[in-house]
């Protein structure tokens, strides 16, 4: 059976992990690679890199370290942030990247999902998501990290981008996101009814159960998480029980070799 | 003896994958990354790696001349085909009822179906948390091993779970060349072995460690003499 996919992000800006910074171990690990490796271990199903550099010097640099990466951890890689033509997808799947997430470009040129689904594959292209509720009973897609918003309404956007030949959506609610409260489980359930590609939920994981309310209730057929792994508050063999006794299908976690 | 290993490069995908992890598991074998049919006549084993479209892998095959070369290498020398290289090996596709397969194997390369929720899942679990089938298949499932003894399941046990990422999937009309199963609404052939011929619709080198068991297992294999 299909199981249900643990995608730990981790956010990286120069070639360094940056949310687990105040993390001691991670800092101390220093670096990223070291982190994946560990995550590979605990049994996550995928990894999210998610670049946030802020110059071309240091996307230069996470290219070297997807490429490093790779060539350690067998499981699939999503790599996402400041994506905006073919060629920089190019680049990240010559490094080693399974998968690129495309956010904001998406937004501005949607050409540009139809060209990337065209040339490399829907399989290695996921669409990003990022959603706002409008105060009116809906949800509209921000854009530029969040700070921008557009027009578009968010269920309306994840119908177009599967159309365009995106293979998965990751979704990202910000009302949530930091929030420590749970996904958004309505929007997460309600753009997964409606499209036939798989959805990733995001944004606003505090605890275990908030993992297996993203499927049970959210209908997702992922769910990613940052900050509760990165501090170590939570396992990924912690996590993947959980979603276990709640009826959900996970790969088992391997059991250790000590 | 240190064997050398030709990976197919035709131009179109992330065949970065498969060659981190065959150089990460592969002792003292050499592996190659060619888009030179000649290197696939001098190899001692080839692997045939695939993503995107089966017309686009096809025509790029087609072009190169690699598409003699990899039909020459099925008859003689071990050869794994994996995701679109396994769907490209059979005859007939209904991505494109115009477009042929290299007919290596018989059979069919059908499109998972997208219900729109409205048909019954085989599994009840299945059911519980998902309306819906989607399309793609992506991430982890289960394989039934037909064969658990074969050399290149050597160390991978029963119900392993293997990644994968596929709308389309292979039924072949022999169904003894059936070497693992999976079921994904429907049940299909997550692997299947033809005499040299082993093909994986999962992704062994994303698979962690029992994919690299398997691409271990696949370097170590004799084939059939």
């Amino acid at each position: 059976m299909l199981a249900k996919r643990i995608i730990p992000c981790l956010d990286v800006a120069d070639g360094r992990v940056v949310k687990g910074i105040k993390f001691q171990e991670l800092r101390d690990a220093g670096d990223p690679v070291e982190a994946a490796k560990r995550y590979c271990e605990a049994g996550a199903d995928e990894l999210a890199v998610l670049d946030i550099s802020a110059s071309e010097e240091g996307r230069k640099t996470t290219l070297d370290l997807v490429e490093r990466i790779a060539s350690e951890v067998f499981i699939p890689l999503m790599v996402g942030g400041g994506i905006s033509e073919l060629k920089d997808i190019k680049a990240l799947l010559r490094a080693g990247a399974d998968k690129v997430s495309i956010n904001t470009s998406a937004v501005l040129k949607p050409d540009l999902i139809r060209q990337a689904a065209e040339t490399f594959g829907s399989q290695c292209i996921t669409v990003a998501i990022d959603v706002k509720k409008d105060g009116a009973g809906g949800w509209k897609v921000f854009t530029h990290g969040g700070k921008k918003e557009t027009d578009l309404d968010a269920i309306e956007w994840a119908e177009q981008v599967a159309q365009l030949g995106a293979g998965e959506i990751l979704l990202t609610s910000m009302d949530n996101d930091g929030g420590l409260n749970g996904f958004d489980l309505d929007i997460t359930s309600k753009i997964s009814d409606k499209v036939s590609i798989p959805v990733i939920a995001s944004g606003g994981v505090g605890n275990l159960q908030h993992l297996a309310d993203g499927v049970t209730h959210g209908k997702a057929d992922a769910v990613l998480a940052a900050s509760i792994f990165h501090f170590g508050t939570y396992t990924i063999k912690q996590a993947k029980e959980v979603m276990q006794e709640a009826g959900i299908p996970v790969r088992p976690p391997k059991p250790s070799r000590n | 003896m240190n064997k050398e290993i030709a990976v197919v490069d035709y131009g179109m995908g992330n065949i970065h994958s498969i060659d981190k992890a065959l150089k990460f598991v592969a002792s003292g074998d050499n592996i190659k990354v060619t888009d030179k049919p000649q290197d696939l006549a001098d190899a001692d084993k080839v692997v045939f790696p695939g993503v995107g479209a089966i017309r686009d892998c096809v025509a790029a095959l087609k072009s190169s001349g690699l598409d003699a070369a990899i039909k020459q290498a099925a008859k003689e020398k071990p050869l794994m085909a994996i995701c679109v290289g396994m769907q490209a090996l059979f005859e007939n596709n209904e991505e494109d009822a115009n477009s042929h397969g290299l007919g290596i194997l018989q059979g069919d390369v059908k499109l998972i179906k997208d219900d729109g929720g409205k048909a019954q899942p085989q599994e009840k679990s299945q059911e519980e948390f998902q309306e819906r089938l989607k399309v793609p298949q992506i991430g982890w499932n289960q394989l039934n091993l037909v064969d658990p003894d074969h050399p290149l399941y050597y160390k991978i046990a029963q119900n392993s779970y293997f990644y994968f990422v596929h709308s389309y999937y292979c039924l072949s009309d022999d169904p003894k060349i059936a070497s693992a199963k999976c079921t994904y609404g429907i049940e299909f052939d997550a692997a299947v072995l033809s005499g040299n011929v082993f093909a994986t619709q999962f992704h062994p080198e994303k698979s962690q460690d029992d994919g690299l068991q398997m691409l271990k297992n696949f370097c170590q294999w004799e084939g059939c003499k």
